[in-house]
């Protein structure tokens, strides 16, 4: 790790103040990631900034029936409160299906949703070669293995995909990420949140670097248990998504109101499908619905000469995930 | 509290109950801290990359990687190693059942194991086979293929609970037939 400064603050006013002052300093908050990062220099910040003693660790009701899940509270105190739980199953099942319990202990749901790639040419600087970590020097994932990268919406520059489970269950529940800045704060829907690669994969989200992230907000959710987290990976616990689906549905007496899918593992960002959400809505519950729905997701898929299988393997990952939403397993 | 690059920090940690100065850089992890400057090398290195588990000790009673937490955001936490799991009444009942059912082999991950294992027992005294599965996940272990490690916490669970289940004398280590 490369020597940096360090400095703990207490309040989001002082946090911000201090990363506006440090170009290029970060925050700090379970490590996860970050400290990773840095131990192999694929991070360099000259200073970081620590923000676990800001009182931001609160899951709350809100007025509108929602609730707010603070950026600094764990993903194992967010998955397992009875309000997620409850409410937002989804939710809980995507981050229990994520890391292991220790790390979940320690990573937040704010760093959660700016965890980088895990593209391992991005994760280690033996190759020189990723526009993501220096921009303009090419993409080695693009002829090198890339059996584990996007299949949609990615770009000649960059064909990584972000590896958050729990993004892909807050894509379907259309969260909100609340954020303060140097002029106060603003919303971000969390489909605006994070970015596609186009021509400058190096910017992950549309978070400035002097803004910090103070909660996520959820909607009240229609969905409650007719929603299911699917997670196909190459083993049981400790492996990121080669595809997932969150999928919930708004069921009335066999007729679908209305209904959210959102993909993992498949492109730079949690991708919702909201074509395939308008082909499922006023429906009745079928399989042979779902089918349709399932083709018209991954109607955009360009997969490369290595993930091709993962073209099929969402089809009937979301097929599997909308049966068991539906209650029809 | 603030701290220059590469220059020391007096840092005042509590480690398994005591209240201990220690100077380090900031850049250190917790890690090394407790294994190079604190000399309490019961926790292990290994994958370095929170992938192994073999670096968790307890923080505010929570199982954490110590690989990936700077050693600076451990002031004012609690932080409890396997050097402090053995108490003055002698052995924690976990690492009894995990010696009489030889439950460690070359031994590399059991610190983390038991460890994490305290913290299950103490939030949940009657854990089923899935729950202590499920807590030990982000743990490795390259040698007992596990079904012993689970066992050693069933036995130590049952133990804690009061309850007379001795398993037979044959399967505690180092019997004699
Ligand atoms: C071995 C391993 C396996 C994993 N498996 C999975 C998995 O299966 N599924 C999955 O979804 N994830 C997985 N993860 C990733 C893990 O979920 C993330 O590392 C974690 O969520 C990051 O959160 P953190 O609080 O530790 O972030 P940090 O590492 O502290 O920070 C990450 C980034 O976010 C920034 N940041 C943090 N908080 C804020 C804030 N409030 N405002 C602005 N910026 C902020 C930091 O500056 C940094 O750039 C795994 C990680 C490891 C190490
Ligand atoms: S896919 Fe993106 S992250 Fe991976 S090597 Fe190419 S540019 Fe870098
Ligand atoms: S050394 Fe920390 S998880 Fe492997
Ligand atoms: S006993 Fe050797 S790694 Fe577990």
């Amino acid at each position: 790790m490369n020597p940096f400064e360090y400095q703990q603050v207490d309040e989001p006013a002082t946090a911000v103040d201090a990363i506006s002052r440090w170009r290029g300093s970060k925050f700090l908050a379970g490590g996860t990631n970050l400290i990773d990062l840095m131990k192999n220099t694929v991070e360099q910040p000259p200073k970081l900034i620590d923000i676990n003693h800001i009182p931001l660790r609160g899951i709350e009701q809100t007025p509108d029936g929602g609730v707010k899940l603070g950026a600094l509270a764990r993903n194992s105190d967010t998955a397992n409160h009875p309000l997620i739980r409850k409410n937002y199953p989804l939710l809980s099942q995507a981050i229990l299906s994520g890391a292991s319990p220790q790390l979940r202990n320690m990573a937040t749901n704010g760093g959660n949703l700016l965890q980088r790639t895990r593209c391992p040419y991005f994760m280690d600087p033996a190759f020189s070669r990723c526009n993501k970590r220096t921009p303009g020097s090419g993409c080695s994932a693009l002829e090198g293995f890339h059996e584990n990268h996007a299949i949609l919406g990615a770009s000649d520059q960059c064909i990584a995909t972000h590896p958050s489970d729990m993004c892909v269950a807050l894509a379907a529940l259309e969260a909100k990420v609340r954020v303060r800045g140097p002029k106060g704060e603003r919303i971000i829907a969390i489909g605006d949140f994070h970015r596609l690669p186009g021509t400058t994969p190096q910017i992950d989200t549309t978070l400035m670097p002097d803004e910090l992230i103070v909660s996520i907000d959820l909607p009240p959710s229609p969905y409650g248990s007719h929603s299911h987290y699917l997670k196909i990976r190459e083993r049981t616990s400790y492996a990121f998504a080669l595809v997932s689906v969150a999928a919930a549905i708004d069921v009335d007496s066999g007729w679908i109101r209305g209904a959210r899918l959102a993909l993992g593992g498949v492109a730079h960002k949690p991708w919702r499908v909201e074509a395939a959400e308008a082909a499922l809505a006023g429906q009745k519950l079928s399989i042979s619905l779902f089918e349709q729905a399932a083709s018209r997701a991954l109607s955009g898929a360009r997969p490369r000469r290595d993930n091709t299988y993962k073209v099929e393997m969402a089809k009937r990952a979301i097929i599997r995930a909308l049966t068991i939403a539906g209650g029809l397993a | 509290m603030t701290s220059k690059k590469s220059q020391k920090s007096l840092v005042e940690l509590r480690i398994n109950g005591e209240t201990i100065e220690v100077a380090f850089a900031p850049h250190k992890t917790l890690l090394e801290v407790l294994r190079e400057d604190l000399a309490l090398t019961g926790t292990k290195h290994g994958c370095e990359l929170g992938e192994c588990g073999t670096c968790a000790v307890l923080v505010d009673g929570l199982p954490v990687l110590s690989c990936l937490v700077l050693g600076l955001e451990a002031e004012g936490r609690e932080v409890t190693t396997i050097e402090g799991m053995a108490t003055a009444a002698g052995l924690h009942p976990l690492q009894d059942a995990f010696a009489d059912l030889g439950a460690a082999q070359c031994g590399y991950c059991s610190p983390a194991f038991l460890l994490v294992a305290k913290e299950l027992l103490e939030v949940n005294p009657s854990p089923n086979r899935d729950e202590i599965r499920e807590a030990l996940s982000g743990n490795l272990c390259r040698c007992t293929g596990y079904i012993k490690i689970y066992e050693a916490v069933e036995l130590a669970a049952a133990r804690m609970r009061g309850e007379a289940v001795e398993p037979a004398t044959e399967s505690i280590y180092g019997f004699e037939v």
